[in-house]
C-alpha cells in the first residue's frame, strides 16, 4: 500500500524541491521572469523566454515531423503490411526507442548535422528562401538540427501507442465497410482512423510531451545559444539544455535559483501535456481498459 | 463514369498504400543510420584496453573506460536496490488489492510521473542529497535511477498481474490460504517471468539515462572507492567525451556507445525471445 502510495510521494516531492530551489528567482524576478528574453549569468539577469522560445519551436517541428509519418506507420503496421513483416517491424520501431537520446545525440553531431549543413540546409534554402525562416545563414547546429533529433526521438513512441490504439479498432468497423465495398484505404480512412480519431490525438500529444522534456540529443545538436532569432538555420536553447549544460557550472544562488525556476516551468508544462494525453488514451481505452503505454 | 470513378479509387488506394509503406521506411531508417554508424566508427577502436584501463588525460593516446563500464554497472545495482522492492510492490498492490478510485489515481500518476523529463529528477536528487551531503556522489546517482525505474516497473508488474487467470487467486483462497500468501506464493510466482521482463526493460532504459547523472554521479576520471564520491557512467563518459574537441575521445566515445547498445539492445532483445508466446497470443 505504502509503495503504491509512493507515486504520490514522488509528484509531490519533485513540486517540492523545485519550487524550494526556486523561490529565490521567483522573489527577485517575479513575473518578469517569465517574460524577459534576457539571460545574462554575469550580470544576473535571468530570463525564460529563449528556452521557452527555442522549445517550443523545436517540438513543434519535432511534431511536424514525426507526426504523419509515425501514424502512417502505424497505420501500415495494423492495416496494410503483411503479416509476416509487422513482428519484425514492430521490434526495430521498440529498438529505436530503447536507443539512449546520448547515442542519438552523437550521432547528430557526427553524422545529422555535418550532412544537414552540407546537403539538406542549402537546398532547402535555395528551394524555400523566400520564407523567412529559411533565411540568413546556414550553421550546423541549429533549432532545424534539434527539431529533427526530437522527431526521430519521439516516432517511435507515437507509432506504438497510435498502434495499440489502432489494434483496439473493432474488426467490425472495418468488416462493415469492406461489405460496402470500400477499398483497403476508404476502410483505413473512413472507419478505422475516424474511430480512432480521439485515441491517436492523444498519442500526439504524448509525443508533445516527450519532445518538450527531450534533453540529451538536443543538447548536442541545437547549438546551446540563448537567441530568438527568426531563421531555423540559426542556434537556439531549450528549457531542457539549458538546465542540463549551466546547472553544474552555475556559481551563484540566483543564477542556481534560476535554473531551478526554468525546471519548475518545464515541470510544470510536462505535467499538463502528459495528464491531458493520458485521459485522452484512458477515455478512448474505455475506464477499465489497460492504458497503452 | 462509374468506371473512371472506380479507377480513381483504386489508384488512391494503391498510392495511399504505397505511402504508408514509404513512411514506414523512413521510421526504421534512422535506427540502421545509427547502428551502420556505430558499427563503422566504434567498433575499430574497442579492443582489450578499452574494457580495463582508465581513461588517459587529453593528448595521450589510448585508454579505456573500464571505470565508466563498472560505473553503470553499480550505479543499475543501486537503482535496483531502490526501484524494484518499490515498484513491485506497488504494481502488487495495484492490481491485487482494489480500491477503485484511489488505483485510478495511482495509475494516472505514476504514467504522468512516467513523462517527466529525467533531467528534472536529476534536479530534484541534487536538491535532495548532493546538496546536504556536500558533494556529488555514487549514492545519489543510484537514487536518482531508481525513482526514474518506480514507475515504470510499478506500470508493468501491474500488468503481468492482470494475465493471471482469477482461477488460481479463487482456487487458493478456498484452500484458506491468507490473501498475502496467495499473492506471494501463487500469483506473484505465476507472473514471475513477466515481473522480471518488466524489471529488465526499466534497466534498459536508465542504462542510457544521460541528463539526470549530470548533476548526481557527474562523473569521474579515476575508480570509486566510496559511495560518497563522483563516479563515471558510460553515457556520462559519452556525453564529455562527444562534446569534446579532441579527436582520439570522438573515438572513444563512438566505442563507449557501441558498447552501451549492444548491452541495451542485448537487454531489449533478450527479453522478446523470452517472452514471444505471450507476445504472439496476443497479437493472434
Amino acid at each position: 500500500m505504502a509503495m503504491a502510495l509512493s507515486v504520490f510521494v514522488l509528484i509531490v516531492l519533485v513540486g517540492f524541491e523545485l519550487a524550494h530551489g526556486s523561490t529565490l528567482a521567483m522573489r527577485t524576478f517575479g513575473w518578469r521572469f517569465l517574460i524577459s528574453s534576457d539571460w545574462d549569468p554575469v550580470n544576473e539577469k535571468f530570463g525564460a523566454v529563449p528556452f521557452i522560445f527555442g522549445t517550443l519551436v523545436s517540438s513543434a517541428i519535432g511534431l511536424l515531423i514525426a507526426v504523419p509519418l509515425s501514424i502512417a506507420t502505424a497505420v501500415y503496421l495494423t492495416e496494410l503490411a503483411p503479416l509476416w513483416l509487422r513482428q519484425p517491424l514492430t521490434i526495430f520501431i521498440e529498438l529505436l526507442a530503447a536507443v539512449p537520446s546520448v547515442i542519438l545525440g552523437l550521432w547528430g553531431i557526427f553524422v545529422m548535422v555535418p550532412w544537414l549543413r552540407g546537403h539538406l540546409f542549402p537546398v532547402l534554402q535555395q528551394g524555400l528562401g523566400f520564407i523567412p525562416l529559411f533565411q540568413g545563414p546556414i550553421f550546423g547546429p541549429s533549432v532545424l538540427a534539434g527539431g529533427i533529433i526530437v522527431a526521430i526521438m519521439i516516432l517511435p513512441i507515437i507509432t506504438s501507442v497510435s498502434r495499440e490504439i489502432l489494434r483496439s479498432v473493432p474488426g467490425l468497423q472495418r468488416e462493415a465497410a469492406f461489405a460496402l465495398g470500400a477499398t483497403r484505404w476508404e476502410v483505413t480512412r473512413i472507419a478505422v482512423l475516424s474511430y480512432a480519431r480521439k485515441g491517436l490525438f492523444g498519442a500526439v500529444i504524448l509525443g508533445l510531451g516527450r519532445a518538450l522534456g527531450e534533453t540529451m540529443a538536443v543538447t548536442m545538436v541545437i547549438g546551446n545559444s540563448p537567441q530568438m532569432v527568426k531563421s531555423l538555420f540559426a542556434p537556439g536553447y531549450t528549457l531542457a539544455s539549458v538546465v542540463a549544460n549551466e546547472f553544474s557550472e552555475a556559481t551563484t544562488d540566483t543564477y542556481v535559483s534560476a535554473l531551478f525556476e526554468i525546471g519548475l516551468v518545464l515541470l510544470g508544462v510536462t505535467v499538463l501535456v502528459n495528464a491531458l494525453a493520458q485521459l485522452l488514451l484512458k477515455t478512448f481505452a474505455g475506464p477499465a481498459g489497460g492504458s497503452p503505454r | 463514369m462509374t468506371a473512371t470513378n472506380h479507377q480513381w479509387r483504386k489508384a488512391k488506394n494503391v498510392l495511399m498504400q504505397t505511402i504508408a509503406c514509404v513512411c514506414a521506411v523512413l521510421v526504421i531508417l534512422p535506427l540502421l543510420l545509427v547502428f551502420f554508424h556505430l558499427v563503422s566508427q566504434g567498433a575499430s577502436s574497442i579492443n582489450w584496453a578499452f574494457f580495463v584501463e582508465l581513461p588517459k588525460p587529453v593528448g595521450e593516446l589510448g585508454g579505456g573506460m573500464a571505470n565508466a563500464i563498472a560505473g553503470t554497472f553499480l550505479l543499475i545495482t543501486l537503482a535496483s536496490l531502490v526501484g524494484v522492492p518499490v515498484g513491485v510492490l506497488g504494481g502488487v498492490f495495484l492490481s491485487e488489492y482494489s480500491h477503485h478510485r484511489l488505483n485510478w489515481w495511482i495509475r494516472f500518476t505514476a504514467d504522468v510521473i512516467n513523462g517527466v523529463p529525467s533531467i528534472i529528477w536529476g534536479m530534484v536528487v541534487y536538491a535532495l542529497i548532493v546538496v546536504p551531503m556536500k558533494g556529488f556522489s555514487t549514492l545519489a546517482g543510484g537514487v536518482v535511477l531508481g525513482l526514474i525505474m518506480i514507475p515504470l516497473i510499478m506500470r508493468t508488474t501491474e500488468e503481468v498481474l492482470q494475465l493471471v487467470p482469477n482461477g488460481y487467486r479463487e482456487a487458493a483462497l478456498a484452500l484458506g490460504v491468507s490473501q498475502w500468501r496467495m499473492i506471494t506464493q501463487i500469483v506473484v510466482r505465476t507472473a514471475m517471468k513477466g515481473i522480471v521482463t518488466g524489471v529488465l526493460l526499466a534497466v534498459a532504459r536508465i542504462a542510457g539515462e544521460t541528463a539526470p547523472l549530470l548533476f548526481t554521479a557527474f562523473g569521474n576520471a579515476y575508480w570509486t572507492r566510496h559511495l560518497t564520491e563522483p563516479i563515471a557512467a558510460l553515457p556520462l563518459q559519452i556525453f564529455n567525451y562527444a562534446i569534446s574537441p579532441y579527436d582520439d575521445w570522438h573515438r572513444q566515445a563512438w566505442a563507449g556507445a557501441l558498447v552501451l547498445i549492444l548491452l541495451v539492445s542485448t537487454i531489449n532483445i533478450g527479453v522478446r525471445v523470452l517472452t514471444r508466446d505471450r507476445f504472439s497470443q496476443r497479437s493472434a
